[in-house]
C-alpha cells in the first residue's frame, strides 16, 4: 500500500483501525500494555488493602468520603466511556465530523470528573488535614487514586492532540489506529476507576 | 543505510546513524556494547568482592564501600548486564528467525535501547557523586529508606527508567512473534529462541509493573515523604518484599529461558538433528513461564508467613524442577546419537547442562521451606544463584554469541581462542562458587564484609577467590578473540554452521531488509527441509516488489535523555527545591518528544524493486 493510500480518507475499509499491518500491531501491542498496565493497578491496589487500616487517627475511610461527590464522578467517567464508544461507532462508520463531536464531549466529561478529584484532593488536605504524609493510609490512598488521575491527564491531553491535530485532514488509515487506542485507553482507566469506586470508596465506607 | 555507507561518510555520520536507527540488527549491537561494557564493570566489582574475602579480617576495602560493590554488583549483572546481553542475541536474532524485515515497533525498540542506557549510566553516575546504593540488590526497607546520602535514590531512578525499557522491548517482541511470522510460519514451526523470547516478553511485560510500582513507593517514601514503608506512621516494609519478588522471581526465569532457548537451538545445529521432544520443550516453557509467576514467596520463607503459605509456595516451587528435567532430557537426547561438532558455542552448552542442573538442585533443596530456615542469608544462597546464573544464563550468552556472531558481524569467532576462553572461565566458575555452598552450610552469612580466623572459613575463601581469577582470564581471553576475529578471521556466508532456521537463508550480516522476498516456511527446521530437498535456498513467498522500511528517529534518544536529565532534578529536590527545575526541563524534553512523535506523521519509506535487484546482482539473497 503507498502513502498516497494510507493518508486518502475516501478509502476506508469497515475497520480502518485494523486495516494496516502498523495498525494490527498497534492495536495488539496496546493490549499487552493494558495488561501490564493491570498488574501496576494490581500491585497499587494490593498496597492499598494492605494500608487502609494503617489510619494513625481519626483520618479513617468512613469519616473522610463522601459518596455523592464519588457517585456524581462516577457516572461523568461511566457516561464519557459511552461518548468513546458512539465516537468509535463513527469511526467505523467513517463518519469524521460525528466522531471528533463525540470526542469533545468525552474529553468534557473527563475534564469535569478531573475538576472534581481536585476539588476531593484539596477538600481532604483543608478540610481534614489528611494529607499524602499523614499516614501511610494517606500514602497509599493519594498513590492509587493519584496514579488513575494522572492516567485521566495523560489520556486528555492525548485525546486532544488527537482531534486538533487530525481536525483539518479528516480520517485516514494512518490515524484511525491511533484514535482507536485512545479509546481503548479510556475504557480501561474506567474500568479501573470502577474498581477504585468499589474498593476503596464503597468498601471503605461499609466495610 | 547500511555500515559501509555510513562509514564513508566519516564517524559523525556514523554516530548520528547509531543515535537514531531504528534496525533492529543495529539496535542488537548498541544493546550487545553496552551490556558488555556493564558486565565489565560488574565483573570487576565482583573481583574486589573476592580480593576482600581472600583472607579473614582484610580490609582491604571499606565496610561501606563493600556494601555498595554487593549492591552495585548485584544490581548491574541483572539488570545492566545479562537483561541487555540477551536483548541483543533477541534483537539480532528472532526477526530472522521468523522471516521478518523487522520489528513490529521499530521506534519503541530505540526508545527501549536507550531507556535502559541512559538507566545503567544513571545508576552508575552514583559513583562519582557521593556513594552507590548500599542496601543489596533487593533493597529491602527499612534498610533502603533510611540509607544515607543518594545511593539508593540513584538505584530507585535508575531501574525506574530503564525498567520502562525493559517493559517496552517485552511488548515489542510480543507483538512480533504474533503479527510478523513468514507465511507458513507457525507457532508450532517457530525455533525454541524465538518460543522462550515469546514467553520471556509475557514475563516481561506481566512482572515489570510490580517492580515499577515498588520503586515508585521507594521513590514517594524518600524523595516525598509518604510513609509506605514508615512503620512509625502505619507503613509495612513486607509489602516492599512481595512486591520486589512478584518480580524478582519471574526475573530469573526473564533471565534463563531466552538462553534456554539457544541452547536449544545450538545443540540441535551441532547435533544436525531436529531437536528432540519438540513439543515438549515449546510446553515445558510455557510451563516454567507460568509456574514462575507461583512461588515469589519463597524468598520470603524467614518472613513468618505462616507454615500453610510457606507449604504452598515451597511445594510450587519444586514443580517447576519438573518442566526443566524434562528440557535437560531433551537436550541430551537432541546429543543422543546426533552427528555432535565441538564447537565452542557447544562446549558452553554441554557444560551449562551438568553446571544448570547442580544449581537446579540446590534449588530443590532451598525449596523445602523448614530446611531453608537453615540455608537462608548463607553462602548457599550465594553459591545456588550463581551456579544457575552464571552456569546457565552466562554460558548460554557466551554459547549465543559464539553461535551468532557469523550473523551480527559476517565472522566465525576464533575457535581455538574460544576454546582456551572456555576452559579458565568453566573451571574458574566451579572453583568460585562450588565451595561457597559448604562455606554457607558452615555458617557464613552473605553480604558481610569480613569473616573471622579460626572458624574454618579460611582455605574455602581463598580458594572461591582464585576461581574468580580463572573467570577473569577467561573473560578477558574472550575479549581477545573478539578483537583477533574483527583483524584477522576471513568473512564467511550467510550458513557457517550448515544449520537449519531461517536466519541462515540470508547474508551474514543480513541487508538492513532482511530478506529480497519474504520466505515460505514449510515446516520445522525451514532452512533444512529445503536442504534435504535439495533446493539452495528458500522458497519466495511473494514477488519481487517495493519493500516497506521505518524511518530512522532521533526522538527515542531525546525521550530518554530527557528522562535521564529529570533522575536527577528528582533525587536532588531533597536537598533544594530549585532542582525541580531539573524535573521540569526533563519531563519537558520527555514529554515534548512524545508529543512530536504523536503529531508529526512518520509513514516509513520505501526500498524500490530496482535497488533490489541490484543488491541481488551484488549477491545478496543467495
Amino acid at each position: 500500500m503507498s502513502h498516497d493510500d494510507v493518508l486518502n480518507p475516501k478509502q476506508m475499509p469497515h475497520d480502518p483501525e485494523k486495516a494496516t499491518l502498523e495498525g494490527k500491531n498497534k492495536f495488539l501491542g496496546f493490549w499487552f500494555f493494558l495488561g501490564g498496565e493491570t498488574v501496576l493497578f494490581a500491585s497499587l491496589f494490593g498496597t492499598y488493602l494492605a494500608l487502609n487500616g494503617s489510619t494513625q487517627g481519626e483520618n479513617t475511610p468512613e469519616n473522610l468520603f463522601g459518596l455523592e461527590l464519588v457517585f456524581i464522578m462516577t457516572m461523568l467517567l461511566l457516561t464519557s466511556s459511552l461518548t468513546s464508544v458512539y465516537a468509535m461507532y463513527h469511526m467505523k462508520n467513517h463518519d469524521f465530523g460525528k466522531m471528533q463531536l463525540w470526542l469533545v464531549i468525552t474529553v468534557a466529561l473527563g475534564l469535569a470528573f478531573l475538576g472534581f478529584e481536585i476539588y476531593e484532593f484539596y477538600h481532604y488536605i483543608h478540610e481534614y488535614d489528611f494529607t499524602f504524609r499523614s499516614s501511610a493510609f494517606g500514602s497509599a490512598f493519594y498513590t492509587l487514586v493519584g496514579f488513575h488521575g494522572g492516567h485521566v491527564l495523560f489520556g486528555l491531553c492525548w485525546i486532544t492532540a488527537l482531534i486538533i491535530r487530525n481536525q483539518k485532514r479528516g480520517l485516514n488509515l494512518y490515524n484511525a489506529p491511533k484514535y482507536y487506542t485512545a479509546s481503548l485507553y479510556w475504557h480501561f482507566i474506567d474500568v479501573v476507576w470502577v474498581f477504585i469506586f468499589t474498593v476503596v470508596y464503597l468498601m471503605g465506607k461499609v466495610g | 543505510m547500511s555500515t559501509a555507507v555510513a562509514q564513508k561518510r566519516g564517524l559523525a555520520a556514523t554516530i548520528w546513524d547509531y543515535l537514531t536507527t531504528v534496525d533492529h540488527k543495529k539496535i542488537a549491537l548498541l544493546y550487545l556494547y553496552s551490556g558488555g561494557f556493564f558486565f565489565l564493570i560488574g565483573g570487576l566489582e565482583a573481583m574486589l568482592i573476592r580480593i576482600q574475602l581472600m583472607k579473614p579480617d582484610n580490609n582491604f576495602i571499606s565496610a561501606g564501600l563493600y556494601n555498595e560493590m554487593i549492591t552495585m554488583h548485584g544490581t548491574t549483572m541483572i539488570f545492566l548486564a545479562a537483561m541487555p546481553l540477551i536483548f541483543a542475541l533477541m534483537n539480532a536474532v528472532v526477526p530472522l528467525q521468523i522471516g521478518a524485515r523487522d520489528v513490529a515497533f521499530p521506534f519503541l525498540n530505540s526508545l527501549g535501547f536507550w531507556l535502559f542506557f541512559f538507566g545503567g549510566i544513571l545508576l552508575n553516575v552514583s559513583w562519582f557523586t557521593g556513594g552507590a546504593p548500599d542496601a543489596g540488590w533487593t533493597n529491602y526497607a527499612p534498610l533502603s529508606t533510611t540509607s544515607p546520602g543518594h545511593g539508593v535514590d540513584y538505584y530507585v531512578m535508575g531501574l525506574q527508567i530503564s525498567g520502562a525499557g525493559t517493559l517496552i522491548a517485552g511488548i515489542n517482541f510480543l507483538v512480533t512473534i504474533i503479527n510478523m511470522r513468514a507465511p507458513g510460519m507457525t507457532y508450532m514451526r517457530m525455533p525454541l529462541f524465538t518460543w522462550s523470547t515469546f514467553v520471556t516478553s509475557a514475563l516481561i511485560l506481566f512482572a515489570f509493573p510490580a517492580l515499577t510500582v515498588g520503586l515508585f513507593l521507594m521513590m514517594f517514601d524518600r524523595m516525598f515523604g509518604s510513609a509506605f514503608f514508615d512503620v512509625a506512621l502505619g507503613g509495612n516494609v513486607i509489602i516492599w518484599e512481595h512486591l520486589f519478588w512478584i518480580f524478582g522471581h519471574p526475573e530469573v526465569y526473564i533471565l534463563i529461558l531466552p538462553l534456554f532457548g539457544a541452547f536449544s537451538d545450538i545443540f540441535s545445529t551441532f547435533s544436525r538433528k531436529r531437536l528432540f521432544g519438540y513439543s515438549a520443550m515449546v510446553f515445558a516453557t510455557v510451563l516454567i513461564g507460568f509456574l514462575g509467576f507461583m512461588v515469589w514467596a519463597h524468598h520470603m520463607f524467614t518472613v513468618g508467613m505462616g507454615p500453610i503459605a510457606n507449604s504452598i509456595f515451597a511445594v510450587a516451587t519444586m514443580a517447576i524442577a519438573v518442566p526443566t528435567g524434562i528440557k535437560i532430557f531433551n537436550w541430551l537426547f537432541t546429543m543422543w546419537g546426533g552427528q555432535i561438532k565441538m564447537t565452542s558455542a557447544m562446549l558452553w552448552s554441554v557444560a551449562f547442562i551438568p553446571s544448570f542442573t547442580i544449581g537446579g538442585m540446590t534449588g530443590v533443596m532451598l525449596a523445602a521451606a523448614a530446611a531453608d530456615f537453615q540455608y537462608h542469608d548463607t553462602y548457599f544462597v550465594v553459591g545456588h544463584f550463581h551456579y544457575v546464573i552464571v552456569g546457565g544464563v552466562v554460558f548460554g550468552i557466551f554459547a549465543g554469541l559464539h553461535y551468532w556472531w557469523p550473523k551480527m558481524f559476517g565472522k566465525v569467532l576464533n575457535e581455538k581462542l574460544g576454546k582456551l576462553a572456555f576452559w579458565p572461565f568453566f573451571i574458574g566458575f566451579h572453583l568460585t562458587f562450588f565451595i561457597q555452598h559448604f562455606l554457607g552450610l558452615m555458617g557464613m552469612p552473605r553480604r558481610y564484609w569480613v569473616f573471622l580466623e579460626g572458624q574454618g572459613l579460611e582455605t574455602g575463601n581463598l580458594i572461591s577467590t582464585i576461581g574468580a581469577f580463572f573467570m577473569a582470564i577467561g573473560t578477558v581471553i574472550f575479549l581477545i578473540n573478539i578483537v583477533y576475529t574483527a583483524i584477522k578471521e576471513p568473512k564467511v556466508g550467510g550458513d557457517p554452521w550448515d544449520a537449519r532456521t531461517l536466519e541462515w537463508s540470508i547474508p551474514s550480516p543480513p541487508p538492513h531488509y532482511n530478506f529480497v522476498q519474504t520466505p515460505l516456511v514449510r515446516g520445522l527446521d525451514p532452512l533444512w527441509v529445503e536442504k534435504m530437498d535439495g533446493k539452495k535456498g528458500m522458497t519466495p513467498a511473494e514477488p519481487l516488489g517495493d519493500i516497506h522500511m521505518p524511518n530512522g528517529s532521533i526522538l527515542p534518544f531525546m525521550m530518554s535523555l530527557g528522562m535521564f536529565i529529570a533522575g536527577f532534578g528528582f533525587i536532588y529536590q531533597v536537598d533544594n527545591s530549585s532542582w525541580l527545575i531539573a524535573v521540569f526541563i526533563g519531563m519537558g524534553i520527555t514529554l515534548g518528544s512524545m508529543l512530536t512523535r504523536s503529531l508529526k506523521d512518520d509513514l516509513g519509506h520505501h526500498i524500490h524493486k530496482e535497488e533490489l535487484e541490484a543488491d541481488i546482482k551484488k549477491g545478496v539473497g543467495k
